[in-house]
């Protein structure tokens, strides 16, 4: 049946047999699925995530993206319960518009990654079921990525992938961006074009083997010109 | 209690939202000051979510905090204390001593269910701070523990220090060592300084001569 993937959700759906007398509860959490992936390069960055939003076994939209565009040079991405992917991105909005407000400037990409860790901490105890990934530039023009766990703890990568095909992303990921368990390879750095392209057929794999993950494919460009998008097919099924 | 309710999604049958956790941290006074180890592997239930975490929290060139447990809360919660420590600086013009900033990182706990262990080391005007002769913390102690108090010498030389490497052992043993990295710093009458960051996987073919 279901893998022992720790994104699972067996609250929906149910075995198919009579299992003997079962206790309901109300959780006040559901899981929409959705992957969302972040590389991070020498004067760019790139955000992608699969727009399909689903509950058990429904699909609720083939047309809802995980990304959100926040300033002119970052970009979140947020997979999980899409109700707190809703909440969390309006209060990070909100907080954008009164730093600009009050110290009148943009935050940059680690100011803006400093400031979720805290808003996520702000709930430990009953906490936003988000996998945030954040992607930008930062204030020296390189590319960064923030990854998240849900009470906020974070640190900066080179790549990173979160969401219910991040097991299966994030050692492909290793492999072709960070070089591990290769011998006797030269360690390459990643063109923009060449790592779109790897996002994409990484994608394509996802949404082969993953059911939450297909539909269409909505990668992000952020570079110093601004931010770029670009929508790709993936599977339907 | 509203932590409670955390617990119960974590049960089968919940939503199940898992939290960055699982190490190895190792701290020991010696002749020339404290050591301090980290590995750097972060885990969310059984997926390894990153193999590069930082674990060490440089509060202040003569102050180091280490992270085991919740990295949420670990994070939070040290970088909470660098700021309580530098506004002690700046109110009392001397820099704070070892136990109190530990007594502030207590105080700050008391009235939460966290699940943190983390150690503070430093160098204060009575000379190296550390709580014993030795301190680990984390999944893999238990065997840091065995093999420093096999190899522990209070006059061991500075280059030995290299040599102890202790983290590597317990990395190994708990779980398939591929590109763990483990973080060296130590604490001088000076400062601190940043000994080595290894990757654990090349250190075990050089120890394989000695162990097999």
């Amino acid at each position: 049946m279901l893998s022992s993937n720790t994104f699972v959700d067996p609250g929906k759906m149910k075995d198919y047999h009579y299992t003997g007398p079962v206790e309901h509860r109300f959780s006040p959490y559901s899981f929409n699925g959705g992957t969302v992936l972040a590389v991070a390069g020498e004067d760019f960055a790139i955000v992608a995530s699969d727009t399909r939003l689903s509950e058990g076994y429904s699909i609720h939209s083939r047309d809802s993206p995980k990304c959100y565009k926040l300033t002119d040079t970052t970009v979140i991405g947020c997979s999980g319960f899409h109700g707190d992917c809703l909440t969390l991105t309006k209060i990070i909005d909100a907080r954008l518009k009164m730093y600009k407000h009050s110290n009148n400037k943009t935050m940059t990409s680690g100011a803006i990654a400093a400031m979720l860790s805290t808003i996520l901490y702000g709930r430990r105890f009953f906490p936003y079921y988000v996998y945030n990934i954040i992607g930008g530039l930062d204030e020296h023009g390189k590319g960064a990525v923030y990854s998240f766990d849900p009470v906020g703890s974070y640190q900066r990568d080179t790549y990173k992938a979160g969401g219910s095909a991040s097991a299966m992303l994030q050692p492909l990921l290793d492999n072709q961006i960070g070089f591990k368990n290769m011998e006797g390879v030269q360690h390459v750095p990643l063109t923009k074009d060449k790592a779109v392209q790897l996002v994409k057929d990484v994608f394509i794999s996802a949404a082969e083997r993953d059911v939450y993950t297909g539909d269409a494919l909505r990668v992000c460009i952020v570079t110093k010109e601004g931010i770029s998008e670009q929508t790709v097919p993936l599977r339907k099924d | 209690m509203s932590s409670r309710f955390l617990r119960t999604c974590n049960r089968d049958g919940g939503v199940s939202i898992d939290l960055n956790h699982g190490t190895t941290t190792l701290a020991f006074k010696f002749k020339h000051g404290v050591i301090v180890a980290v590995d750097s592997r972060a885990s969310a239930g059984r997926y390894l979510a990153s193999n590069d975490v930082n674990k060490v929290i440089e509060i202040n060139p003569y102050l180091l905090g280490t992270m085991s447990g919740s990295a949420a809360d670990c994070q939070y919660w040290e970088r909470l204390l660098a700021k309580e420590c530098r506004l002690y600086r700046l109110r009392s013009n001397h820099r704070i001593s070892v136990a109190a900033a530990s007594k502030l990182l207590c105080n700050m706990m008391l009235g939460y269910s966290l699940f943190m262990g983390s150690m503070i080391c430093g160098w204060n005007k009575k000379g190296p701070g550390l709580y014993g002769r030795m301190f680990s913390t984390g999944c893999g102690s238990s065997y840091a523990y065995g093999v420093v108090d096999s190899g522990y010498r209070k006059d061991m030389a500075v280059e030995g220090r290299s040599t102890v490497s202790p983290l590597w052992f317990p990395s190994s043993r708990q779980q398939h060592p591929s590109h763990i990295v483990s973080v060296m710093y130590h604490m001088q009458q000076d400062g601190w300084i940043k000994v080595c960051k290894d990757d654990v996987s090349e250190l075990i073919h050089c120890y394989r001569k000695g162990m097999f």
